[in-house]
């Protein structure tokens, strides 16, 4: 009987279930009713056909970038739900008290914090704006390889959904969200958190690869006529640049986390203390990944900067040429700093001092992109709308954590302040000043264009304050306290001086709460009074770039006719000499059909993903046969394409004259 | 760097302001996008700061490197020829830390004293997991690593009681992975190296296996009296009886020779296999079963049940 159960359950036993933690139970409920009223909801307004066949097999580049912020956004309120109970646990665990978070319970929560934030919130929310605004920019009607988008994705939400059930089946890992070893080795966590950790990213971690691979193939091959690569868009620019470091970066992640399953399943000794393992071979190759992921979200979020610059200063981009090579120098870069992270591991200080220096040297690059953001405002026209208030909060808060960060680049500093809550404070200043700032920035000036009416202006002012206010009201303290010497990842705390420092920091979160909460308000507040926030013209930023020069939201093939580029700012240039938009002569469009396979492919991922955590290996087996199976089935589906008739093509474009008459 | 930074925070907000679209009376100039002398400024000017900044980094790094030993006691007092170091040798174990007085034959338990204005040279490593070594008041931090040895050389110039800790999580217990550091006068150091004497008995082998077993928030504890090889022997991975020496294998004989050594046959190149064996015979937790699941550690969440 024992056999039996362990066969087909593996590790995994009535005890993974933990009912006895009524924080998760809590959760868990909640969880529960949330999802289930929404499930009854679809099902209440028949809505699974339309998610199905609209959505969910969607090979529409816009409806995948869609589907990228949708779950970036709750994968937000997760990470944020841990952020909001470190804050909290450390704010209280002073004077003798232990907190109410056993270190078992917090130590999941800042390694699954970290993961969530970084591989399920800004990636998916960076690649969801790629996806969705380059392929417009450039004039194109999708991606290189529709499928393998829609693939890409469903891999990304089978990560997320493999980090989710760690919450409620076994537990997340309690290693940082680098998991070094030899404490992420089965010696030091035989628990399943580590498996949860290595098999989510490694799934996600497919998803991005080819995500990334696509965007470059789109970008290198299906640009407009006349569009040079000098005549690119910068959005473009950053995301041709950002997918670069992304191929390059990704696989070596994806090579360090199949080594070190291989330690934990097959008793390997990559990175183990015996048998000649070697763990700093695992904190190296992490960091060759890990370096150039952070400027995979920050390159994006600079070129939605510059875009919202240009557009609402009235002006080209001051600069253009040095702010492509500014990014392409950053690119290169990112690869010759990653030692920087462990200084303090004891390479010899001629080491320290070149990857101090190469890191300092990064600064210069993104110098003259905040010049040339401020010369672009130069003699401008500056129209204060969300988009160009989040820019400059950016660039106001950002310009503070670059600075911290050249600080930190300097050796003798950093044997000071490295594992500080003042570097915690530097990459909060950056991720959330950088890249959480471009994001509502972008998410700002691109919903128009994706759902054809504008974001609530006052619900998000008030979202604004909070989430700036409150990030200053969060992290200024941590700088305060890294300088006195308080490390990241504390349980408790004996000197009861820097409780306030900690009570203040949780204030600022509560503040970020209600920005978020705002966020929701505005999104909500939106959709109701879509109708008097309707935008008609498909331009309602007065835009420069071919994304404004289409209705909002697009049509399924972007263009009617793909369009011809004579300048830098394409749009702006067609409007300048007086471009007529042509409204008859239309032609049927060949454009990819929706397919079922992404969804197939990521459900039994998650199935692999789930067996391996817990060893159960025929699922194991038969999940991965499954995969290949469908796999191959797919190379047999030749109904892959289909004709807009050009009867469609006309209705559509005819409604959008209608529309641009009304208007005007 | 402030003198790039305030002028960029002052633009920002000053363009801002000037620019913004009420201001009818500002210049708007919609295709001015290019100006070579801006440009040469703006890279130019962060290019010459980080010359500067990188020299003055590149001779900070050797200046202050952990491993260069003291020259100087404080900014104007070299030390004193003939002056002989206080080598202590530093474990990080889960969850608290073993320090050994090579030169005086003793060890303690989360608890140090340096006589002030003496150099300290100290010899770190861990025996589990990654570590780091931090008192914020005597220097920079350093990591703590199994099976290698990091070096650290301090002094502090002043008397006092000072914290120190892990700046590198390490586990359940590391938030009380804390311990007293004491600046103290030579007499005083002298009383202190006294009383740590008369402590418990010898740390040998057999104690220091019973010791790195986990505890968390560990009492101070001395010991008067050691084991001279046991540092090396933590940093090389072999205070267990029967376990192979890191050194044997990575020294200069090679591993053939380390075989030949522990083993016996000259002609088998290779060792005993549990005689590599360190993290499987494990330190967390009881040994594990056939399964690789490590029973004590998965009893952890699910008391109640029991």
């Amino acid at each position: 009987m024992d056999a039996l159960t362990h066969f087909l359950f593996g590790k995994l036993t009535w005890s993974a279930i933990p009912y006895h933690e009524p924080i998760l139970v809590v959760t868990f409920i909640v969880v529960a009713l949330i999802g289930s009223s929404v499930l009854f909801a679809i099902t209440r307004y028949r809505l699974w056909g339309y998610l199905w066949s609209e959505w969910f097999t969607s090979v529409d580049h816009k409806k995948i970038g869609i589907m990228y912020m949708v779950l970036g956004v709750i994968m937000l309120l997760r990470g944020f739900a841990d952020a909001i109970m470190m804050r909290l646990q450390q704010a209280i665990a002073f004077n003798g008290s232990d907190g109410y978070l056993p270190s078992h319970h917090y130590d999941q929560i800042f390694t699954a914090h970290g993961v969530i934030m970084i591989f399920f919130v800004a990636m998916p929310m960076v690649t969801g704006m790629m996806n969705y605004i380059m392929p417009l920019q450039i004039g194109a009607r999708d991606v290189s390889f529709p499928f393998l988008n829609n693939f890409s994705f469903w891999m990304t939400v089978s990560g997320a959904v493999i980090i989710m059930m760690s919450l409620f089946i076994g537990e997340f890992a309690k290693t940082g969200w680098l998991a070094y070893p030899p404490l992420s080795g089965i010696a030091y966590s035989p628990d399943v958190g580590v498996d949860y950790y290595i098999w989510g990213l490694q799934i996600a971690g497919i998803g991005t690869l080819l995500s990334g691979v696509n965007l470059i193939c789109t970008i290198v091959k299906m640009r407009a006529p006349g569009m040079t690569l000098m005549r690119m868009p910068i959005f473009t620019w950053t995301a041709l640049c950002t997918n670069i470091l992304i191929v390059a970066a990704f696989p070596v992640l994806t090579a360090v986390l199949a080594l070190l399953m291989l330690d934990r399943y097959v008793g390997m000794n990559f990175f183990t203390n015996d048998f000649g393992g070697n763990s700093m071979m695992y904190v190296n190759l992490i960091w060759i990944w890990g370096h150039p992921e952070v400027y995979i979200l920050i390159l994006p979020v600079f070129g939605i900067f510059s875009e919202v610059t240009s557009t609402f200063s009235g002006k080209r981009l001051f600069g253009y040429t040095s702010m492509v090579y500014a990014t392409v120098v950053i690119t290169i870069l990112s690869y010759l700093v990653w030692l920087h992270h462990f200084f303090t591991m004891g390479s010899g200080a001629s080491v320290n001092s070149f990857f101090g220096i190469t890191t300092m040297v990064i600064s210069i690059p993104t110098g003259a992109k905040i010049f040339n953001w401020l010369f672009t405002m130069y003699r401008g026209r500056i129209r204060f709308d969300l988009p160009m208030m989040w820019t400059v909060a950016f660039m106001i808060t950002f310009v503070i954590g670059g600075m911290t960060g050249v600080l930190l680049a300097v050796p003798p500093v950093d044997f000071v302040l490295h594992n500080s809550l003042f570097l915690i404070a530097h990459f909060h200043n950056v991720i959330i000043g950088g890249v959480l700032f471009g994001l509502f920035a972008g998410m700002n000036f691109w919903f128009p264009k994706a759902f054809g009416f504008r974001l609530d202006p006052f619900w998000g002012k008030i979202s604004f304050w909070f989430w700036v206010g409150g990030f200053y009201v969060a992290f200024m303290p941590l700088y305060v306290l890294g300088l006195m010497g308080v490390t990241r990842r504390l349980r408790v705390f004996d000197d009861p001086s820097l409780q306030v420092w900690f009570v203040i920091a949780a204030c600022g979160a509560a503040m970020i709460a209600v920005g978020i909460g705002a966020f929701l308000m505005q999104l909500f507040v939106s959709i109701r009074n879509r109708e008097a926030l309707r935008d008609t013209t498909g331009d309602p930023w007065d835009g420069r770039t071919l994304e404004w020069s289409t209705s909002s939201p697009p049509p399924a093939y972007n263009f009617a006719f793909t369009p011809v580029v004579h300048d830098l700012d394409a749009w702006t240039d067609m409007k300048r000499h007086g471009y007529v938009r042509p409204e008859d002569g239309f032609i049927p469009i060949h454009m990819p059909k929706n397919t079922g396979t992404g969804v197939y492919l990521a459900g039994l991922s998650v199935a692999l993903g789930f067996a391996m955590v817990w060893h159960i290996w025929w699922l194991a087996i038969v999940a991965f046969v499954g995969m290949i199976g469908v796999t191959i089935w797919h190379t047999f589906n030749y109904n892959r394409d289909y004709s807009i008739p050009a009867g469609e093509v006309s209705a559509s474009e005819n409604e959008r004259t209608r529309l641009l008459g009304a208007g005007a | 760097m402030l003198l790039v930074i305030i002028p960029v925070l002052f633009l920002t907000v000053f363009f801002a302001w000037k620019y913004r679209q009420a201001n009818r009376e500002a210049r708007y100039d919609p295709d001015w996008d290019h100006s070579t002398q801006l440009e040469l400024v703006i890279w130019g000017a962060p290019l010459l700061i980080i010359i500067w900044l990188g020299a003055l980094t590149w001779m900070g790094t050797h200046l202050l490197d952990p491993y260069r030993p003291i020259e100087r006691i404080d900014s104007d007092t070299p030390v004193a020829a003939g002056t002989e170091p206080l080598e202590i040798e530093a474990v990080a174990l889960d969850w608290k830390w073993l320090f050994i007085y090579p030169q005086y034959g003793v060890a303690t338990v989360n608890e140090i004293a340096a006589p002030v204005d003496r150099p300290i040279r100290f010899r770190l490593t861990s025996s589990t997991v990654m570590n780091a070594f931090f008192i914020p008041a005597l220097a920079g931090q350093i990591y703590a690593m199994p099976g290698m040895e990091t070096k650290l050389h301090a002094v502090i110039n002043e008397p006092g009681e000072f914290g120190g800790f892990s700046s590198n999580y390490s586990g359940a217990g590391y938030s009380g992975m804390k311990f007293e550091f004491h600046g103290v006068d030579s007499q005083a150091f002298d009383q202190w190296i006294a009383k740590v004497r008369g402590g418990e008995g010898t740390l040998d082998r057999a104690a220091y296996l019973e010791l790195e077993k986990p505890s968390e928030n560990a009492p101070v504890r001395y010991f008067g009296a050691t084991d001279p090889s046991l540092f090396d022997d933590v940093v090389s991975m072999c205070v267990e009886p029967g376990k192979l020496c890191l050194r044997d294998i990575h020294g200069p004989h090679g591993s053939a020779q380390a075989a030949e050594a522990h083993g016996g046959e000259g002609h088998h190149s290779w060792a005993p296999p549990d005689a590599l064996e360190y993290d499987k015979t494990t330190r967390r937790g009881g040994p594990m079963d056939a399964h690789g699941t490590n029973e004590a550690a998965m009893d952890h969440g699910s008391e109640e049940e029991h």
